[in-house]
């Protein structure tokens, strides 16, 4: 990419920022998705859903190959049996949430005015549990992850819908603190969110392409071949934080559940295709 | 117990294209429990064995360096439906575990 072409992204993504401040969510989530498809023409809006694998043919074919025997499909099956099995009332997660499994994805997160904090769906199988007098499950637990994995993986093919609503006190406070999070410089390298995943998409840092952040949250949580296991969406928030030599938050800290709701309303209207694999 | 395998195979003329998956912790026996501190001992596969209608056509000898859930492929020449192919693997603790699947 020339010095020109980046300067002006640079640009583009200052005035997209200056411009998101005045403006709402949705006129946000325009902005981001426009400025994404003005630097990939050539890439259909719902192909963004795949991450690197859009924009990096290599990285793609090797994806199209691992997923002819997808690693994550262990904890798929773990994920259901701790969804159905019995709890000890004689209750099971499902019956906490009253929907049909291949919705729960997509009614998270979600802010609750009740407590005026946004609730994520890996809060939320908690809360169930302690509601049900169990130990909550850790949240970086390959237990609370595969539970994630599987309703990831019922809920395929149906579209993101993050809502932030301007009547509920609090949902856009939350909304513009994620945002702000996502465009705050950070540690010794001195990063944001954005100057990997907007301006610098599709550049190298080592052996690895930045992806975007439009698609992000769709195919979380991915098994990581790095790691040989399940990550969730915040532990790979965290990773990034420390990639950037900055001290990470907690998993599901506030700082993380509104930067997850940030995250996902910029990502709505693309197709949830969790869980996914990464390197 | 279900077996912890699962198997694709495909066939193209006369050669089978066999993929695999095991579900099989993997330690080498030189990692520390991160809370107590002692050694986790070593369980890992140490021998894959591949056959068809019985007759052993793939037998590997694996060692710590073998990967957790391990998946394996390979083609196997002469193959044609309805031959049984059968994957199974043993490990250093004496575990055993199998699968057999008839090519179609």
């Amino acid at each position: 990419m020339t010095k020109a072409a980046a300067a002006f992204g640079s640009i583009f993504a200052i005035l997209l920022v200056q411009q998101a401040a005045l403006a709402g969510p949705e006129e946000d989530r325009a902005a981001f998705a426009a400025y994404y498809q003005s630097r990939f023409p050539d890439i259909p809006f719902a192909e963004f859903a795949n991450g690197i694998y859009a924009i990096d043919s290599d990285a793609r074919a090797q994806w199209l190959e691992i997923e002819e025997f997808p690693p994550y499909e262990f904890a798929i099956e773990v994920g259901e049996a701790i969804w159905s099995e019995a709890l000890p009332d004689g209750s099971s997660l499902g019956d906490c949430f009253q929907q049909p499994v291949e919705d729960i994805r997509t009614l998270f997160p979600r802010f609750d005015a009740s407590r005026g904090e946004v609730v994520t769906l890996e809060v939320a199988i908690n809360d169930c549990r302690v509601a049900r007098d169990l130990p909550p499950l850790g949240y970086d637990s390959q237990a609370m992850i595969s539970t994630t994995a599987y309703l990831a993986f019922e809920a395929r093919g149906k579209i993101l819908e993050t809502r932030v609503s301007g009547n509920q006190l609090g949902a856009l406070a939350a909304y513009e603190a994620g945002k702000r999070f996502y465009y705050t410089k950070r540690g010794q390298l001195n990063f944001a969110c954005a100057d990997c995943h907007v301006t610098s998409v599709g550049q190298y840092v080592r052996a690895d392409r930045l992806s975007a952040s439009l698609g992000h949250p769709t195919h979380f949580p991915v098994y990581r071949s790095k790691l040989g296991t399940m990550i969730s969406l915040q532990q790979r928030f965290a990773g990034c934080i420390r990639d950037v030599r900055a001290k990470p938050f907690e998993l599901q800290s506030v700082e993380y559940r509104n930067l997850e709701y940030f995250l996902n309303y910029m990502s709505n209207g693309l197709e949830l295709n969790g869980p996914g694999a990464r390197k | 117990m279900a077996s912890k395998i699962k198997v694709k195979a495909k066939l193209s003329g006369d050669i089978a294209e066999i993929k695999t998956l095991m579900l099989h912790p993997m330690e080498t026996g030189a990692r520390k429990d991160p809370d107590t501190g002692a050694l986790v001992p070593m369980h890992h596969i140490t021998q894959l064995t591949l056959t068809k209608n019985g007759e052993p056509i793939v037998v590997a000898n694996l060692s710590t360096a073998v990967a957790k859930n391990p998946y394996f492929s390979c083609k196997v020449r002469g193959a044609k439906a309805g031959d049984t192919l059968k994957i199974s693997w043993v490990d250093n603790l004496g575990a055993t575990d199998e699968l057999e699947t008839v090519l179609g």
